[in-house]
């Protein structure tokens, strides 16, 4: 096959900035060699699926990958309805298309949450009007039409054809709606592993990322912010900096005027920005050395926030804050009265008539998202047009921005999704577009922004700083009759308050306080949960053993009641799903079994975005130090589209935990952030990772729910819970390594 | 101007000597296969092989590489078809891919150094390449596959 001829084609459809992001990726080269001539036009039947006369079927990604691989499972959920042939078809990543491909908005564990219902119905209604299609050609009743992967047959008179015949007619026909879909027991596809479809991209180095995307004539950028929280530019002198090789431009530029409303995902840390502009990022990072930049404190200043109908105006704290003050004032706040946010009977009475009453506090540090490729974006500006490609979870959300900024239509403004070096909440914020869009502007050319590891680091949008105060009452006979937490944070609390336990217990109270601050936060892989999991099942171990109770059977006591006599209303969780999960885990960790208990055994188990995840994390001791050796994980989120896929996503959620747990944490010092690099921010290593981490996934055919968070939050309680085994002493700060080096510790 | 052999190709740049190779490999000669993660030496994301060894592109100037061969991720075989590469897409090693480059240079050099490689050698060799998305179970049995593959001969 000619594989330049289709190169061209893409190129007449879409423009040829889109060449290299073009993927025939489910060929390999062998493939593309054999396969016919592909004709100059793809007839697109829904805004998912376009198949050529010679039946080469193209179904388009909407959602933006982050490693989370729906770039193959929502193809594969289109591809099952559809019926077609998984092993030929050309998955592409879809423009953003609000009107055909739907929200495209990848978080919350919501991808294929949210696309499973719509693309099956986009590939079953394709499949009927195809089907209607051949029906009509041949003469026969619909009924009798039958399809198999790729293939339309007729099988009392022996007629066949392929779907590639039939599209164009298909096409031309009104999109059913309604249409019956496929039973789980029939799926060919989904539940049966894929493999992913940019594999061999990426074991060969093409450009997939942001950061490697690349025009003639594109300049580099890179931009300095404030070296802290609460300090703005105040002037610079950029005489040395344009002496060196290569640099065009060293300006400052205002993102947002005065009085602009922003949107939840407009977060920002620095209004005013240095930029600096030339020919190569090494240039310009050795150009940026040799600024000479003032700083001053920026005082209180103003945000306008809006969104739902709503704006108001937010005090942004002027002050410089360092860790210790934040920490004495979070002890201040903890013990002021604070927003009630849940309650059940009467606590303070059961808490006063208590034969015993427990009480623990926790805290967690701010976190960087540190995805591996830094923030960066291209952006190609014009006074009629924009052109912006990169990684970003959501281009629905920061369209708007760029538009009302760049004074633009929407419909003049293009963004185009890479794939991205890790999301985890971080690219929700778009902020990195629309500096690269200012800049492209103003310096009248294509550039690419990269921020450094330092920039990125330093940058904020953190996962918050967090404390949370759990109680518990027990009367004489050791049963619990009151439940009470206490939550707050900087700026945000982590409470989820009609989540486990509540309603398991008569006597509930849920509160929240906040500290406002100049430290930008945003969503982190399973927001507040990400803490409230880890404070929490530590707390329930506690519980059990003040109670004589094995954790795993404490838990499945209180999920009976839940589920019995549930307390209250708005329970957030099923206790008959969330017990499974903690008898699956108990089942395959053999938990009470002799051979295992020359581990240190850690339990705990979580809801959130609608799935269920329990963990028994395996330490042991390693060259002096905890090692969690090996993980047994259980997870409830319905229908698993690609199974060993979701396997490697538990996989990386358990080392994802064990590393935030045991190291990840952001300080401060008069607003500096003291971590810039991963030589002082430290990340989980392959030393560090378990042997094992085995994963089972509870066989139901509800429709599917999250996976990308689920499973994270309760591994840092199952790890805490293990270093109680492992060290004979709870640990109530994170991140835990640091309290671990000392042989006082241990 | 700088003779540079990559990937058996000879290149002329036109760069300051003291350029870090990763740029001239990313911004000069557009092979971005080979990865920027952190600048310092710390996350492995920009490993190559100069004269076969294994070294952190980010931190080493191109004039050391005048004159040299360098392989770079785009080079590791002609076909894809490094036991490397095969392992890790026969156990779907990857998430989001972004370090997988920088995994694989590196796993390839373990390999050729170490025919049968233990979890121990595999967590020394391995210790400066960060994954951020976590497959290091995966990657850690991908390079047992890929020295069981090896070791039979099997290469194609």
């Amino acid at each position: 096959m000619n594989r330049r001829s289709f190169l061209k084609s893409s190129a007449l459809a879409g423009g040829g900035l889109l060449l290299s992001f073009t993927c025939l990726s489910a060929f390999s080269p062998a493939d593309l060699k054999n396969a016919p001539d592909l004709a100059e036009k793809w007839v697109e039947i829904t805004g998912y699926i376009k198949i050529t006369p010679d039946n080469i079927i193209k179904i388009l990604n909407p959602n933006p990958e982050f490693g989370q691989n729906v770039m193959t499972s929502l193809p594969m959920i289109i591809a099952e309805e559809l019926d077609a042939d998984w092993q030929k078809i050309v998955v592409e990543m879809g423009p953003h298309d609000s009107v055909k491909l739907g929200p495209q908005f990848t978080g919350g564990s919501n991808s294929v949450r949210m696309y499973w219902k719509p693309l099956r119905e986009a590939g079953a209604a394709a499949r009927q009007m195809l089907r209607e299609t051949a029906a009509q050609a041949w003469g026969v009743a619909l009924e009798e039409v039958t399809t198999k992967a790729g293939m339309l047959y007729h099988a009392k008179s022996g007629k066949s054809g392929t779907y590639g015949s039939f599209a164009t007619k298909a096409a031309s026909l009104p999109v059913p709606k309604g249409v019956k879909l496929k039973a789980a027991k029939d799926f060919t596809v989904v539940r049966h592993s894929k493999k992913n479809v940019e594999g061999s991209k990426i074991v060969s180095g093409k450009p997939l990322f942001g950061l490697d995307y690349q025009q003639p004539g594109m300049l580099i950028a890179m931009v300095e912010h404030p070296p802290a929280f609460g300090m703005k530019l105040k002037s610079f002198e950029a005489a040395e900096t344009l002496k060196m090789p290569g640099i065009t431009d060293v300006f400052r530029q205002t993102l947002y005027k005065e009085g602009f409303e922003q949107g939840g995902f407009d977060t920002r840390s620095f209004n005013e920005l240095l930029v600096v502009v030339g020919k190569t990022t090494w240039e310009v990072m050795q150009a940026r050395k040799k600024l000479n930049v003032q700083w001053e404190p920026a005082g209180d200043t103003k945000d306008t926030i809006g969104g739902w109908g709503q704006k108001k105006e937010v005090v942004v704290p002027g002050e410089l804050e360092s860790t210790d003050t934040q920490l004495q004032k979070m002890k201040e706040y903890a013990a002021k009265p604070a927003q009630q946010l849940r309650r059940d009977g009467d606590p303070e009475t059961a808490f006063k008539n208590a034969a015993q009453v427990i009480e623990r506090t926790y805290n967690g540090p701010f976190l960087a998202h540190n995805c591996l490729e830094p923030m960066n974006f291209f952006a190609h500006v014009t006074d009629e047009k924009a052109l912006l490609v990169g990684p970003l979870q959501a281009p629905g959300w920061t369209e708007p921005t760029l538009a009302k900024i760049l004074n633009l239509p929407v419909d003049k403004i293009e963004i185009q999704m890479t794939r991205m070096g890790g999301g985890f909440g971080r690219r929700a914020y778009g902020h990195y577009l629309t500096e690269a869009a200012l800049i492209s502007r103003k310096v009248k050319a294509p550039v690419k922004l990269v921020y450094s590891r330092e920039d990125d680091m330093t940058y904020g949008i953190y996962r918050p700083m967090y404390t949370a105060t759990y109680r518990a009452a027990l009367d004489a006979n050791k049963n619990l009759i009151a439940f009470h937490v206490k939550g707050g944070g900087i700026p945000e609390h982590p409470i989820h308050a009609n989540r486990f336990p509540a309603g398991t217990v008569d006597n509930y109270l849920a509160e929240g306080w906040e500290i406002p601050s100049n430290i930008t936060i945003g969503a982190f892989r399973a927001p507040r949960s990400n803490f409230n999991a880890a404070a929490e099942q530590s707390f329930l171990d506690e519980l059990a053993e003040a109670m004589g109770k094995d954790p795993i059977e404490l838990r499945l006591e209180l999920l009976k009641r839940a589920k019995e006599k549930p307390v209250g209303k708005n329970n957030e969780y099923d206790a008959d799903r969330y017990a499974e999960v903690l008898k699956l885990v108990r089942d395959k960790s053999g938990w009470n079994k002799a051979e295992n208990q020359k581990f240190s055994r850690g339990v705990a188990a979580y809801f959130c975005h609608n799935s269920y995840a329990a963990h028994v994390v395996d330490m042991v001791m390693k060259d002096g130090q905890p090692y969690v050796e090996r993980v047994f994980s259980a997870i409830d989120c319905g229908i698993v589209i690609n199974p060993d896929a979701a396997a490697n996503m538990v996989q990386g959620a358990v080392v994802d935990g064990i590393g935030n747990a045991f190291y990840g944490g952001l300080t401060l010092k008069n607003g500096v952030v003291e971590q810039t690099n991963f030589y002082n921010y430290r990340i989980i290593r392959m030393p560090e990772a378990p042997k094992k981490v085995d994963v089972h996934f509870v066989q139901n055919d509800s429709d599917p729910t999250g996976l990308g968070e689920p499973p994270f939050p309760p591994v840092f309680g199952a790890v805490a819970n293990a270093l109680y085994k492992t060290t004979g002493k709870r640990f109530y700060q994170q991140p835990f390594g640091p309290q671990l080096t000392t042989p006082a510790a241990l | 101007m700088l003779k540079l052999t990559i990937n058996k190709k000879t290149y002329q740049v036109d760069v300051d000597p003291n350029t870090p190779l990763l740029w001239v490999l990313r911004d000069t000669l557009g092979l971005v296969g080979t990865k920027y993660g952190c600048g310092v030496a710390q996350c492995g994301a920009c490993t190559v092989h100069l004269n076969g060894e294994a070294v952190r592109s980010c931190v080493t100037k191109v004039s050391r590489a005048v004159g040299q061969k360098v392989v770079t991720i785009e080079g590791l075989a002609e076909k894809t078809d490094h036991p490397v590469q095969k392992a890790w897409l026969e156990l779907d090693v990857a998430q989001c891919g972004y370090c997988q480059s920088g995994q694989m240079m590196s796993a390839a050099v373990l390999l050729r150094e170490n025919k049968n490689p233990t979890d121990a050698d595999i967590d020394a060799a391995m210790a400066g390449n960060i994954c951020r998305c976590g497959t290091y179970l995966r990657i850690r049995e991908a390079i047992h596959l890929a020295a069981e593959a090896q070791r039979k001969g099997s290469n194609g």
